[in-house]
């Protein structure tokens, strides 16, 4: 395990993880961009705004992208689940809007195992479940030297079957996928996993 | 059969009018008679007379518009019933029947009886109806049309299914009747009217066969089944639409068509009956998928004392044809990745609404707002042709206002009550409104966008409108 970064991500298939803060967005695009096959994004549907499919081309296919828009909490955790254990979408993004309790944070675990998919809820900050794998904090970060700069600092804050750690990352054009550009603050646990 | 009153009868089916009544249709800017009830016709009103003039001579009249597409339904569910007397019924121009009871007419106790039956039944339904039989297609209509219990040599020449013209031409000449027509020399008339009038006439006394040309019954996708003892519980009901199914999908194959929304009655003991509906994401026709996809709608129907009759129908059917297998494929994987999807987004569809489940399109605007579209991912197809060249933002939201001036990037501002300063301003990027298009929020003009790279790290998309100064931000880019 030379690379802490790259056993955390790409995201660990068949499990559900969290990501929250100001590049929430951002990191969950570059997440399903990592996974093949089509995405189900899930939101509430009088939640205002939105996604901007010219805006995630650059890192997503638009075409990839299903978007299902339920009525409230209930029924998205309700499609999530019914999507992941399908396991046809292998990367299903779900906007939660309340902190969700043990027992719907396991289900969606659950469901993932059976279906073999990536789960990612996108969370406000400080409503993390118990169950998800792991739990990130994701924010952009002002570049002096890049002009399309899209420089971002993710942080693992809670990984229940690994260290814990913080990358600079960047979105590299040309591969189509995320660059650490340096390792910049190290999480307590993990010192010794680096060497 | 002819049915003299045809479309105002459909209309009082359902109301009852003591007055006079008709119905209008619009010809060449005048609203026109189109059907009368006896009482109006009773009044001097006929068809073909201006609304205006009818309303002169009668205040009271009642009027309704027409609607031809109604009455051709309705037409049509009279061909389907007229088709207890026999098996081939047509139509006749749009208000009559034409039925050959040759060789079905002993069933009902000969040809006086079938009559008399026919009559006594629409009249109950409350239709005004005119019967002719006749040996012929032609000899009927006449009959039907002008007069039941004459000779047919002293009908009219009208009766023959003329044009306008022609009858009254044949009037000029003094040929006022069949009678009259038959003993004229038959070379002349063809000469001067053509071969059409010789062959109504051929056709009229049988010397010329005239077919009937039933129509094809549409094919009905609905399957049911009545059960000897009620059933209750939802393995037995699964098995019971499993049953249903297998019959409907062969129905619907055999016709090369898919169904899109299925509907399945459930009646209880106690007679009352509930409804489960299926909405596929894609037409399908294939039992064995289907199944699955009612599990979650018949978990929700309550059985009450027992379930005893079931009824299936394909209520929205798509043509499908037979698609081509690429290789034989292994039993267990029946099923390829995009059909799997559509069975998911049915499920999902079943939940929260098929239309909740959408995708992008692409749209041709510069207009951020409006340059994608949101579609049912059920009702269309992927698409590409995303490229876009300028920087666009991730996340979209309606433009909130800073406090700003000028139009240069302000250096440093307050945001959803954070402090932001600018460490980097790229553009400005100009769009223009589309000035074709009403767009509310577009009223301020032109708009001047700019990337601001802020020092906290939010990567915001703000706009300042020159023509109304203000700035707002749009959209973020992380």
């Amino acid at each position: 395990m030379q690379d802490p970064f790259s056993s955390v991500f790409p995201l660990r298939p068949g499990r559900v993880h969290e990501v929250y803060g100001a590049g929430a967005m951002a990191f969950s695009a570059m997440a399903a961009a990592a996974a093949s096959g089509p995405v189900l994004w899930i939101r509430e549907s009088w939640q205002e705004g939105g996604l901007h499919p010219v805006g995630f081309a650059q890192f997503l296919d638009p075409a990839r992208v299903l978007l299902a828009r339920s009525a409230h909490q209930i029924d998205s955790l309700a499609v999530a689940e019914e999507a992941l254990r399908d396991g046809v979408v292998p990367c299903v993004l779900i906007e939660v809007t309340r902190p969700l309790n043990l027992r719907e944070g396991r289900r969606l675990q659950l469901a993932a195992k059976a279906g073999r998919a990536t789960g990612l809820c996108l969370i406000p900050e400080g409503m993390g479940s118990n169950a998800a794998e792991t739990r990130w904090h994701a924010r952009p970060k002002f570049d002096p030297e890049s002009e399309d700069s899209t420089l971002m600092c993710w942080e693992i804050k809670k990984n229940k079957s690994g260290t814990i750690g913080a990358w600079d990352v960047r979105w590299s054009h040309q591969a189509r996928r995320v660059h650490v550009v340096s390792p910049v603050r190290l999480g307590p646990g993990s010192q010794d996993a680096l060497g | 059969m002819w049915f003299p009153r045809f479309a105002s009868d459909r209309v009082l089916r359902t109301r009852s009018v003591e007055a006079g009544f008709a119905l209008t249709l619009s010809e060449q800017n005048t609203e026109r008679l189109y059907c009368l009830s006896p009482q109006a016709e009773a009044l001097g009103l006929h068809r073909g007379m201006s609304l205006a003039d009818a309303r002169a001579f009668c205040p009271s009249l009642i009027t309704q518009p027409a609607r031809p597409d109604l009455d051709a339904r309705f037409l049509r569910v009279l061909r389907r019933w007229a088709l207890r007397y026999c098996p081939w019924v047509g139509l006749e121009g749009p208000d009559g029947l034409v039925l050959d009871i040759t060789g079905s007419a002993h069933l009902l106790g000969g040809e006086a009886a079938l009559l008399k039956d026919m009559r006594a039944r629409l009249v109950r339904a409350g239709i005004s109806v005119r019967l002719g039989l006749g040996d012929t297609r032609g000899a009927a209509w006449a009959y039907a049309h002008f007069g039941e219990d004459k000779a047919l040599s002293d009908l009219p020449v009208a009766a023959l299914r003329l044009e306008e013209a022609t009858v009254t031409a044949l009037q000029r000449l003094g040929l006022r009747t069949i009678g009259d027509l038959t003993r004229a020399a038959r070379a002349p008339l063809a000469r001067r009217f053509g071969p059409g009038l010789l062959r109504r006439l051929d056709q009229a006394r049988g010397d010329m066969p005239e077919a009937i040309n039933p129509e094809p019954e549409p094919p009905h996708y609905a399957t049911r089944l009545t059960l000897p003892e009620p059933i209750g519980l939802l393995p037995d009901v699964m098995a019971a639409t499993a049953r249903l199914l297998e019959p409907l999908c062969c129905k619907l194959k055999q016709h090369e068509a898919g169904a899109r929304k299925l509907v399945l009655s459930v009646q209880r003991v106690n007679q009352g009956s509930q409804q489960v509906e299926l909405r596929l994401a894609s037409a399908m026709r294939e039992a064995a998928r289907i199944l699955p996809l009612f599990e979650r709608g018949l978990a929700t129907v309550d059985a009450g004392f027992g379930i005893d009759v079931m009824r299936l129908e394909a209520v929205l059917v798509e043509p499908l044809p037979v698609a081509q297998l690429g290789a034989p494929r292994a039993p267990a994987q029946t099923a390829t990745a995009s059909e799997q999807l559509n069975d998911l987004i049915t499920r999902i569809g079943t939940r929260i609404g098929l239309e909740n489940v959408q995708r992008f399109l692409p749209a041709d605007s510069h207009i951020p707002e409006r340059s994608f579209l949101i579609a049912p991912a059920a009702f269309s197809t992927p698409q590409g042709g995303w490229a876009c060249h300028r920087p666009r933002p991730l996340h979209l939201f309606a433009p909130e206002p800073i406090l700003a001036r000028g139009g240069t990037p302000p250096s440093a501002f307050r945001w959803r009550g954070m402090a932001l300063r600018t460490g980097r301003a790229t553009g400005p990027e100009r769009i223009a409104p589309e000035w074709w298009l009403e767009e509310e929020s577009w009223r301020s003009g032109l708009r001047d966008y700019w990337v601001l790279d802020t020092r906290e790290g939010r990567r915001l998309w703000v706009f300042f409108t020159p023509q109304s100064p203000g700035w707002f931000v749009h959209g973020e880019f992380a």
